[in-house]
C-alpha cells in the first residue's frame, strides 16, 4: 500500500484509529468501540547516511530501521519496545531509556507525511537536518497520540552508533555521579541502586567509568523496567521519590509498577489544546476516546 | 473611553517608553534584512504584566502587534507592515537572568537578555547556552525562540528548539499562557514546540526556560585548506559519512576568505579556493581519535594543509575570523544581503556552483561563509545599493538561488525563518494542504490574526482566507 491508498482508507468520514504495534495502546485513553482501524504502510523508502537521514513508512518496527541504519554504523534514537513501529512510538512521544544522552523523540522528526481529517496527505517539515521553512507542525505531531492527523510517513534524523557502550552498576548518590561525568547516556536509580550507561569512543568509556569509581561494575543490561505506569516529574524532584520506582536521573521520567493519574497540561494552555483539537480534527474523527 | 491609542499606552507604561516621533520610529522600521516598513508607536515594556496591557491596548484599538528583540534577524520578520500602523513591542528592556539552577541545568530568563551574555552569566559554573548565531553579541534569547535560532555549534548540539523547555507567552488577547515545562513529557500536545520558531506570529514570549549545557571537557579546532571547492566539500560528505558530527563545520569560500583574513589576520591562508573550520568536542580520547581521523580525511581529499589550534587564544581567533565575516564585508561594499537555505549535504558543491554563476550572470559579488555540516548554505551579495538597478539585479539572483535550493531537495531557511522575505516562496515547498495546516496551527494561537501579521504565511493559506495584502506594500 502507498501513501495515496492510505488516504483513501483514512477517507474523510466516520471515526478512525490508527494502529502501529499496539506496545502503547493504552496511553491517553481508549479509542472509542465504533472507530475503524486503519494501518498505514510498512518499509524503509530510503537511507542517506552521508544525510544522516532515514525516509520510512510510519508502519515499519523502530527496529528494523535500527537494524537497517545499523549496517552502516548508524543509530536512530527511538525507543526499541519489542513490536513498536515508528509511527506508533513518534504519536506516542516517549522516549525511550538514552534520553539523557540522546535526546527527547521529538527532536529526530524531520520530516512528516500525515493524512489529515479530511482525508488529505500534509507534509511538515522537510528532509534536511535543520530547517524553519514554516510552523513547526512536526513537534506538534509527536505525543499527538493521532488526534490532529495520522503519521504516514517520516524523515528522521540518525546519528552515528556508539563504539562502545557499557552498563555499570552500583550502589552510589545518582545525583553527584551526574555532575561527576560528562554527557552520559543513562543513569537508572531504583531509590537503592544506580544503572550507569556509558557510551562512546571505547578509552572514553573507560575513562569514565574510573570516574564513576569501584562501586559500579559492569552488567548486561539495564533492571527491567516497571510498565504500569509512567510519570513526568521535574528532575530535581526524583531524589525525593518514594515508593517503588524506577527513575530517569537528570531527565524525570519515573516508571512504576502501578497505574499513575494522568497529568493534565497546564491551565493555561488547556484552552490552546483545544483550539489546536478543533482547527485540525473538527469532527473528532481521528482516534476518538484518545486526548494527548 | 475615548482614549487615544498613544494615551492609553503611556498610561499603561511611561512617557519615556512609548516612542511616536518619526526620528524614533524611523529606527524601529527595518531588522536587519533589506526590507523597511514604518511603526505606528513603539513600546518598550519592562514587566510580562506590561507586555499584556501593550498586546491589550493595541487590541482594543483593532492594531496588529509587531514583537521585537534585537532586530538582528535576516528575514523581515520584526519589519512593521506599514499599512497596518502596528504597534511594536520591543523587549530590548526585559533582560534579567530571573533563575539558574545549577542542578537542574535550567535557567529563566527575560525575552531581552542577549545570547552571549546568558553564556558568560553562566560560566562559572561550567556551563552555556548552546546557540551560537553569529550575531551572539546582539541577539536576544526571545529573539532566538521566535526564529529558532541556529549557529555554527548547532550542528552537534541541536538548534534552539532542542534548548527551550517552557515559555510564558503573552498570547494575542493578553492572556498569558505556560507552554512547556521543565518536566520531560508535559501532558497536551507540544506547544512549546510549536511557538518556538513561529516568528512572532503565536504571541509574545515573556520569560524563557532554557536548557544550559556542560562546556565539553576537551576540544579541537582544525583549520583545513583546499584549492578547489569541491575538495572540501566532498571532505564535508566524508566527515559525516565516516560517523563523526563534529561540533562545528564551518566553509569559508576564497572571496570571504581573503576579506576576513585582511580584516582580522587569523592567519587564514588568502591563496585558498576554500577553507574548512572544523571543531570535535567532548572527552579527550574521542576528541583525539575524531580529530585524527578529520584531518586524514581532510588529507586524503586533498587538503594542502590541516592546521590544529595549539591553545584557547588560537582558537578564539580562528572562531573570530569565522564569526567577524560581517564586519569585514562592511570595508568591500555598504550593502550586503545575507540568504540562508539548506540543501543535501551532498548537493552542496553542485548548488554552491550555480551560486556563482547566479552571481557572474547578475553582476554581482557572491561570497560564501556557511554550515557545511548541516548543509546551511548562507550566499551572501555584496552590493552598493545606490547604484541604479542593483537592488533590482540583488533580488532576482536571490529568488535564483531559492530555487536553485529547492531544486536540490533543500528548503527555503535554516536558521533565519521566513518572516517577509521568503512568506511568497513558500508554496514552492508546500502545498495548499500544508500551507492550510501551518494556518490552522497559527490560528489556535491568534484567532483574529493580530500578532505580527503577513509573516511567514503567503495570504490565501487558510482555506477561505479573505485576508488581502496590497501588493509591495512592505518593500
Amino acid at each position: 500500500m502507498d501513501l495515496t491508498g492510505f488516504a483513501e482508507e483514512v477517507g474523510n468520514h466516520g471515526p478512525v484509529v490508527a494502529v502501529g504495534g499496539r506496545t502503547q495502546w493504552e496511553v491517553g485513553g481508549s479509542v472509542e468501540a465504533a472507530a475503524r482501524e486503519v494501518r498505514p504502510p510498512a518499509g524503509i523508502v530510503s537511507h542517506q547516511p552521508e544525510e544522516m537521514i532515514v525516509r520510512v513508512s510510519a508502519g515499519t518496527p523502530v527496529a528494523e530501521v535500527d537494524a537497517a541504519v545499523g549496517e552502516r554504523g548508524q543509530a536512530v534514537a527511538l525507543p526499541d519496545w519489542p513490536g513498536a513501529t515508528v509511527g506508533g512510538v513518534l504519536a506516542v512521544g516517549h522516549s525511550g531509556l538514552r534520553r539523557l544522552g540522546w535526546g527527547p523523540v521529538r527532536d529526530t522528526l524531520l520530516e512528516a507525511r500525515y493524512i489529515s481529517a479530511e482525508g488529505r496527505m500534509v507534509k511538515a517539515g522537510g528532509p534536511v537536518v535543520k530547517n524553519v521553512t514554516g510552523f513547526d507542525l512536526c513537534r506538534l505531531l509527536v505525543g499527538s497520540l493521532g488526534t490532529i492527523g495520522l503519521i504516514a510517513e517520516v524523515v528522521l534524523r540518525v546519528r552515528p552508533r556508539p563504539l562502545a557502550s557499557r552498563w555499570l552498576r552500583g550502589e552510589d548518590d545518582p545525583f553527584a555521579l551526574r555532575r561527576r561525568l560528562h554527557r552520559p547516556s543513562s543513569i537508572l536509580w531504583n531509590g537503592t541502586t544506580t544503572w550507569l550507561l556509558l557510551e562512546g569512543h571505547p578509552a572514553d568509556v573507560d575513562a569514565q567509568a574510573a570516574v564513576a569509581g569501584g562501586a559500579f561494575s559492569e552488567v548486561e543490561r539495564p533492571p527491567p523496567l516497571p510498565t504500569a505506569g509512567r510519570q513526568s516529574v521535574r528532575p530535581s524532584e526524583v531524589a525525593g521519590l518514594t515508593g517503588e520506582f524506577v527513575a530517569e536521573v537528570g531527565v524525570g521520567v519515573v516508571h512504576r509498577p502501578h497505574p499513575v493519574e494522568a497529568a493534565a497540561p497546564h491551565p493555561s494552555a488547556v484552552e490552546l489544546n483545544r483550539r489546536i483539537k478543533a482547527l485540525f480534527d473538527p469532527t473528532g474523527r481521528l482516534n476518538p476516546g484518545r486526548v494527548a | 473611553m475615548g482614549m487615544g491609542l498613544v494615551d492609553e499606552l503611556r498610561g499603561a507604561l511611561t512617557d519615556d517608553r512609548v516612542l511616536t516621533q518619526p526620528l524614533e520610529l524611523a529606527l524601529y522600521a527595518r531588522d536587519a534584512s533589506v526590507m523597511e516598513g514604518a511603526a505606528a508607536v513603539v513600546c518598550f515594556p519592562t514587566t510580562t504584566e506590561e507586555i499584556q496591557d501593550c498586546v491589550r491596548i493595541a487590541a482594543r484599538h483593532e492594531r496588529a502587534v509587531v514583537p521585537r528583540g534585537s532586530g538582528t534577524g535576516l528575514a523581515g520578520g520584526a519589519v512593521p507592515v506599514a499599512d497596518l500602523e502596528p504597534v511594536v513591542v520591543v523587549t530590548t528592556k526585559m533582560t534579567r537572568i530571573l533563575q539558574v539552577d545549577e542542578d537542574e541545568r535550567v535557567a529563566w530568563v527575560e525575552p531581552g537578555v542577549l545570547n552571549l551574555d546568558l553564556s558568560r552569566a553562566v560560566a562559572p559554573l561550567g556551563l552555556h547556552f548552546a546557540p551560537d548565531p553569529s550575531s551572539q553579541q546582539s541577539c536576544s534569547i526571545g529573539g532566538n525562540v521566535a526564529t529558532n535560532s541556529g549557529g555554527p555549534h548547532c550542528l552537534l548540539y541541536g538548534v534552539t528548539s532542542a534548548h527551550v523547555l517552557a515559555v510564558e507567552v503573552v498570547l494575542p488577547d493578553g492572556s498569558l499562557a505556560l507552554v512547556g515545562g521543565l518536566d520531560p513529557e508535559p501532558a497536551g500536545y507540544d506547544l512549546r514546540g510549536a511557538f518556538v520558531g513561529s516568528e512572532g506570529t503565536m504571541g509574545i514570549a515573556a520569560r524563557i526556560a532554557v536548557r544550559l549545557t556542560p562546556v565539553p571537557p576537551a576540544v579541537r579546532t582544525l583549520l583545513a585548506d583546499f584549492t578547489t571547492v569541491d575538495a572540501a566539500g566532498a571532505t564535508v560528505s566524508a566527515i559525516i559519512g565516516a560517523g563523526i558530527v563534529p561540533a562545528a563545520l564551518e566553509m569559508m569560500d576564497a572571496e570571504i576568505t581573503r576579506a576576513v583574513e585582511a580584516y582580522v589576520h587569523a592567519g587564514f591562508p588568502t591563496d585558498a579556493a576554500a577553507i574548512l573550520l572544523v571543531e570535535v568536542d567532548g572527552l579527550p580520547d574521542g576528541v583525539e581519535a575524531a580529530a585524527a581521523a578529520v584531518t586524514d580525511i581532510a588529507l586524503a581529499h586533498g587538503a594542502r594543509s590541516v592546521r590544529v589550534a595549539q591553545d584557547e587564544a588560537e582558537r578564539a581567533l580562528l572562531w573570530k575570523g569565522r564569526k567577524s565575516a560581517f564586519g569585514a564585508i562592511a570595508r568591500i561594499a555598504p550593502n550586503y544581503y545575507l540568504h540562508d537555505t539548506v540543501v543535501p549535504r551532498t548537493k552542496l558543491v553542485e548548488v554552491l556552483r550555480q551560486v556563482y554563476e547566479i552571481g557572474a550572470r547578475h553582476q554581482l559579488v557572491m561570497m560564501n561563509v556557511f554550515h557545511a555540516g548541516d548543509g546551511n548554505l548562507h550566499p551572501l551579495i555584496v552590493f552598493d545599493r545606490r547604484v541604479p538597478g542593483t537592488m533590482e539585479r540583488v533580488m532576482a539572483a536571490g529568488t535564483e538561488i531559492i530555487d536553485a535550493c529547492v531544486a536540490a531537495g533543500g528548503v527555503l531557511s535554516g536558521e533565519h525563518g521566513i518572516g517577509l522575505e521568503k512568506r511568497d516562496h513558500m508554496d514552492k515547498v508546500f502545498s495548499a494542504d500544508d500551507l492550510d495546516a501551518q494556518a490552522r496551527l497559527r490560528e489556535a494561537f491568534d484567532p483574529g490574526g493580530r500578532c505580527n501579521p503577513q509573516k511567514v504565511l503567503p495570504a490565501g493559506s487558510r482555506c477561505g482566507d479573505l485576508q488581502q495584502i496590497p501588493a509591495g506594500a512592505w518593500i
